[in-house]
């Protein structure tokens, strides 16, 4: 029953991976444009970038946090990194660290209301939300960047490719795999997991919380900062609105990747899959000729689904170990 | 433990008192202040009807959600509902279906879609900001089906009417006759009656709440289902004011909701605040709203003020509470360790 | 009054640094206050390297606030500590481990969603290559561990679902996990089997043999005569007496304890009258199995056992929160399904849980709303809420139950733990119960308000009140009740007359040790 416990995250990854599968071959048997290179390239260069925005967000989860800022973050980093390549203020490479950089600075904002004056995450990112969408809207004053405006070849990142992988994907795959081993193999690593599977032990444990909410908000914006210059990159044509309701998409990635909205447990290789899995329905409902409007009613229903199943599951696990000790 | 309102006669709820609703009456009357030396149009009744209609929707959503917040809990998804409820009624109207039919429909929609939040946060024993961001996107994603990219308009004038006019003879905008009353009777039902004390125990300590006979899943599922019903009707009067349903009715309103119910200092951790601090904080922000529009101060900014309103509102009682903690906690003696040294949450 | 002792400086030898001394660990005038309660008044206290200290003392005489001072969790008013003759600050729980001070807390503190291993050697993980985790040198280390503990735990797996006697044993591996100077075992014994508690002395007399400081707070008077060589007795915030443990009598020590000879509890001479509520085979499968008892009016039945041993579950079961999986239960003849405490409060049953904080009180709420608060839709019919009913209705309440306030619009918070109790009482007295179920009403209250709540108990069952008491104080079942039930895991394994029960004989039961003598620990779950 322990290892059933222990599972529980690998278990969904698992699971989540033979649903794509599954979902992945019927698209192919009613669209065989499903597995077009073109097609497979597209959905995978899409969920890379909400991927990279997921970890950052279930790092958060896991300390019983929520981000609800990051789609702001995003949208407000690929107007300001397009605008300053429009403007010529700064050189390409420049402009990709500025917006990082930015991303950064933001999730420190963040992360100083919640860790340092305790305001509730879901009240002081909610209010960031709000904040970083405003100050992009009065800096885009109704403008927008287009593709004529960036230097030649600025979008070519998006579709380049290394043995065939788009580079994003790559991108994707470093950006989850530094973060799964710094989460699984650094003292750090296990202090965001203590945080959130037991606030008060991890303070008698000498675990400073604070700075650890912190520093993942910190990354947490990092990331979203990065996947605003991936965004960028990716759409060419940014104006104040880009990536506008984002962030239910990064949500629903993480819960549905298995991280557990309690806190303490889930992995970014789980919320990574969700984004890969959420990216997949939306290109299977254009290739089925379904309505798009279904898309974010599905979302929804995804983040119910997955949590309701997460905790069906906690309950009965925790149910059965208490037969299994009274006997 | 916070120097909040408690029911009771306690000194806690005169101070209580003393404190949020007199500071936010004082901002508001320097607001009034400010705003007919901004603008000689500011205390004309014709201008009291625009600030106060302009905010009416998420004024009336902020009612159900002091509630909610009392008890403990959050209802994100009422921009949704609003969204919802809109595209329900232009889809029904489009149809030729009558607005008397299509108006109670969409109630019946909105308690439905609030006992679907109630149930998974009571039975499911889920965490309402995840139920709730939950439904914030299914609600949003209905609406989107039931009418897409369209808009309907062309309802009978008696409609739009209700929305844009006054109560003859007076410069009261009907909105907010309906906000009235729902004012009253919520502020009424919290602070009058046995189920106002009884919201006011679980949002303090629920597991006492459970033990002493307060029937939890009952109470708060009934405030989602209201919180629900509240947002279709406010979805109705948008849909009237604009002359207007559309699919992305109330996008971005959940914000403005929760942060006039924190303003008008409710708890966000749950177990205090009072009515008419909320309604003090509508007609804060109305016309907080309403002189920047007047001084030709930019609407980006808008958006702006509000967050940072919402984040202050809830970084200084915050701070304040956790100084009165460290008062307490010192005084309370052998409190565990672990609230010596866990920063919140 | 007793003698204090004499000053630390005539008890041990002087300092001298370059001796080859053995380590020594000392508390010097430590003063901790939180607001108007001095919870330790400067006490001092010396642990010798090699020995085991005993802590002694009521609830409330300050040995978990001493605790948790040389556990670096508070800062002391005032006052020093001293390593090997150093003062020393220690700046948190972490820099109390790092100088070898490690701490068995009452209430295990883990990580539900880390495995056993790593909660183990959470903050000191053993390190690989470039500094990172060493996950398969970190088991191994715990499994060895438990090895040494004799208990058998699948240190990979999560610790969500563990026993609390099973958490127990991974707090103190972990405190095993260092190398200690100091050990604290801060009342570690309460959920322990009793073989796991031999297990546990064992180990704390190794470590005495290698040397360490092992510091022992404890209740159970019995096992401070078993393991400890000094002992130190507290007594509201301050030292009683610091004494070679067998230079003492336990009549010397429960002495020094209350200061005062033991208060009798005040005697009961009831009639019982009917059957009022009834259980029949009531099983619930993680918690109890086939329990069956029947309460009369006017009678007091007492619930002993350990903790843990399934007796609160079954109240929770009585009351409506829990449901049993099977069984009847019957109140005065009519079979009954409460599904609510709602359901169980309208037809007379009442329960005033164990804990007050959580589930009994709400801190924050005056007097009169939190007796109110159980009977507001019985009291007000017409949903409005008349304030002046209401504190009348507790003032009755809190005069008959001598609570001292400054009246009944005072905050409960405010109250002390007494008086907070007798609120709790009143409240459900209020519902006017037929059955009231009383779970540990005298815990972690001073001893004259004990006196008074054990009155108001024996006058509730004289007035035709059935009562259950579920108490873990042996003495206080004892003398209340008129039959004692003794559960041991779950099940009743003894039913005793009052006038035949014996502590003896309870805790015999209450061990379980006549049916199938020393358990192992639970068993491992393993996937089916």
């Amino acid at each position: 029953m322990n290892r059933v416990a222990g599972l529980l995250g690998r278990q969904r990854e698992a699971s989540l991976a033979a649903v794509m599968v599954v979902l992945g071959a019927f698209v192919a048997t009613q669209a065989p444009q499903f597995l077009s290179a073109s097609n497979l390239s597209q959905v995978t260069v899409l969920a890379s970038i909400i991927a990279i925005a997921a970890v950052g967000e279930a790092m958060v989860v896991i300390t019983r946090n929520v981000d609800l800022s990051v789609e702001s973050t995003i949208g407000l980093v690929a107007f300001l990194v397009a605008n300053a390549l429009k403007t010529h203020a700064l050189s390409t490479p420049e402009a990709m660290a500025a917006g990082i950089g930015l991303g950064l600075l933001l999730g420190m904002i963040n992360g100083v209301l919640v860790a340092g004056f305790h305001v509730p995450a879901i009240v002081a990112t909610l209010g960031t939300l709000s904040i970083y969408r405003g100050v992009d809207f009065l800096l885009a004053g109704g403008h927008q960047v287009t593709l004529g405006d960036l230097p030649p070849g600025y979008t070519d990142p998006a579709i380049a490719s290394v043995f065939g992988i788009p580079l994003f994907v790559l991108i994707a795959i470093a950006v989850v795999g530094t973060t799964a081993v710094v989460l699984r193999q650094t003292r750090f690593g296990r202090q965001v997991y203590a945080v959130g599977s037991n606030p008060v032990a991890a303070a008698t444990a000498g675990i400073r919380s604070g700075l650890v909410v912190f520093v993942v908000f910190a990354l947490c914006g990092l990331l979203a900062g990065l996947a605003g210059v991936l965004w960028g990159i990716e759409f060419g044509t940014i104006n104040a609105t880009a990536a506008n309701g984002l962030v239910l998409q990064v949500i629903a990635a993480v819960v549905v990747g298995g991280v557990a909205i309690f806190g303490g447990s889930g992995t970014v290789v789980g919320a990574a899959l969700g984004a890969l899995f959420l990216a997949l329905i939306s290109n299977a409902l254009i290739l089925l000729d379904l309505s798009q409007f279904w898309l974010q009613a599905i979302f929804g229903g995804v983040i119910l689904a997955a949590v309701s199943a997460d905790a069906a599951l906690l309950r009965r696990l925790q149910r059965t170990m208490a037969e299994n000790r009274s006997r | 433990m916070s120097s909040a309102v408690a029911p009771g006669r306690s000194t806690n709820w005169v101070r209580g008192l003393a404190r949020w609703e007199v500071l936010l009456a004082l901002i508001l009357a320097a607001l009034v202040w400010i705003g007919s030396i901004v603008s000689p149009f500011f205390l004309t009744p014709g201008n009291f009807s625009n600030l106060t209609v302009a905010v009416i929707e998420v004024a009336i959503m902020a009612l159900p959600m002091s509630l909610i917040v009392i008890a403990g809990e959050i209802d994100l998804s009422v921009e949704s509902m609003v969204g919802l409820s809109s595209s329900v009624l232009g889809y029904l109207w489009a149809a030729g279906i009558p607005l008397w039919i299509g108006i109670p429909a969409v109630l019946v929609i909105g308690a439905l879609g609030g006992l679907l939040n109630g149930l998974l946060v009571t039975r499911g024993g889920l965490p309402s900001l995840v139920v709730t961001l939950g439904t914030l996107a299914l609600f949003r994603g209905l609406a989107l089906v039931v009418l897409g990219p369209r808009s309907i308009s062309q309802f009978p004038p008696e409609f739009t009417n209700f929305g844009f006019g006054n109560v003859p003879g007076t410069p009261i905008p009907w909105p907010l006759v309906v906000f009235t009353i729902v004012a009253v009777v919520l502020g009424l039902v919290l602070h009058r009656t046995w189920v106002g004390r009884q919201i006011f125990a679980l949002g303090r300590n629920q597991g006492t709440a459970r033990y002493s006979g307060v029937r939890v899943v009952r109470t708060k599922t009934g405030l989602f289902v209201l919180s629900g019903t509240i947002a279709a009707l406010a979805g109705v009067i948008l849909t009237a004011r604009f002359a207007s349903a559309r699919a992305d009715a109330g996008q971005g309103m959940t914000l403005t909701v929760v942060t006039i119910v924190l303003l008008g200092g409710v708890n966000i951790f749950g177990g205090s605040g009072t009515i008419l601090g909320v309604v003090l904080a509508v007609f804060t922000l109305a016309v907080l709203e309403n002189a920047l529009r007047l001084a030709n101060i930019a609407a980006e900014l808008q958006s702006i003020s509000v967050g940072l309103l919402l984040i202050v509102s809830v970084t200084v009682p915050n701070v304040a509470r956790q100084a009165g903690q460290a008062f307490h906690r010192v005084r309370a003696g052998r409190s565990p360790p672990s609230g010596s040294i866990v920063p919140g949450e | 009054m007793i003698s204090p002792t004499p000053p630390i400086a005539s008890v041990i030898p002087s300092v001298s640094p370059e001796a080859a001394i053995p380590l020594r660990t000392e508390l010097r005038d430590i003063s901790k206050r939180f607001g108007a309660t001095q919870a330790v008044d400067s006490v001092s206290l010396d642990l010798r390297s090699g020995e085991v200290h005993a802590l002694v003392g009521e609830n409330g005489a300050g040995k978990s606030t001493l605790v948790k001072v040389l556990a670096g969790i508070y800062a002391p008013d005032s006052g020093s500590i001293f390593l090997d003759g150093q003062r020393m600050v220690i700046r948190g729980p972490a820099n109390a481990r790092q100088l070898g001070i490690a701490v068995v807390h009452q209430e295990p503190s883990l990580f539900p969603d880390l495995s056993v291993a790593e909660n183990v050697f959470l903050g000191h993980q053993p390190s690989g290559r470039f500094g990172s985790i060493a996950w398969g040198s970190m088991r191994t280390a715990a499994r060895r561990l438990f090895e040494e503990l004799d208990v058998r735990l699948d240190v990979a797996s999560p610790v969500r679902g563990l026993s609390m006697a099973d958490q127990q044993l991974v707090e103190i591996a972990k405190a095993l996990s260092v190398e200690a100077r100091v050990l604290i075992l801060d009342e570690p014994t309460a959920s322990l089997s009793a073989h796991e508690v031999d297990r546990l002395f064992a180990i704390a007399r190794q470590a005495r043999e290698r040397g360490v400081a092992v510091l022992f707070v404890n209740h159970r008077l019995e096992e401070v005569f078993e393991l400890s060589d000094r002992v130190t007795v507290l007594r509201d915030g301050r030292r009683v007496i610091t004494a070679d443990t067998s230079d003492l009598t336990t009549a010397d020590l429960v002495r020094h304890m209350v200061g005062r000879d033991v208060t009798m509890f005040p005697k009961v001479a009831t009639t019982a009258g009917e059957v009022l509520l009834e259980a029949r085979d009531l099983t619930r499968s993680d918690a109890f199995m086939n329990v069956s008892f029947s309460v009369r009016a006017g009678e007091i039945l007492g619930f002993a056992g350990l903790v843990g041993a399934g007796r609160t579950e079954i109240a929770r079961v009585l009351f409506g929160i829990d449901r049993a999986d099977s069984g009847e239960i019957r109140l005065a003849g009519q079979p009954v399904r409460f599904d609510s405490p709602a359901a169980a409060l309208s037809n007379g049953v009442a329960y005033v849980p164990e804990d007050r904080h959580q589930e009994g009180l709400v801190l924050d709420f005056s007097i009169a709303s939190n007796v109110s608060l159980p009977i507001l839709p019985r009291l007000f019919p017409r949903l409005f809420v008349h304030r002046e009913t209401e504190r009348r209705l507790a003032a009755d309440y809190a005069e008959r139950l001598s609570v001292r306030s400054t009246g009944v619009d005072q905050l409960v918070g405010a109250l002390s733990g007494g008086n907070q109790q007798k609120v709790l009482i009143a409240k459900w007295l209020a519902t006017k119960p037929r059955v009231l179920i009383l779970d540990e009403p005298t815990r972690g209250i001073d001893i004259g308000a004990k006196a008074e709540v054990h009155r108001i108990i024996a006058d509730l069952a004289a007035s035709g009140l059935a009562i259950i008491l579920i108490s873990s104080e042996l003495p206080e079942v004892l003398a209340m009740s008129d039959r004692i039930l003794v559960m041991h895991e779950g099940r009743i394994t003894a039913e005793l007359a009052r006038a035949d029960a014996t502590e003896e004989q309870v805790m015999f039961a209450a061990t379980g040790q006549q049916a199938h003598g020393d358990r192992p620990t639970a068993p491992v779950p393993t996937v089916d």
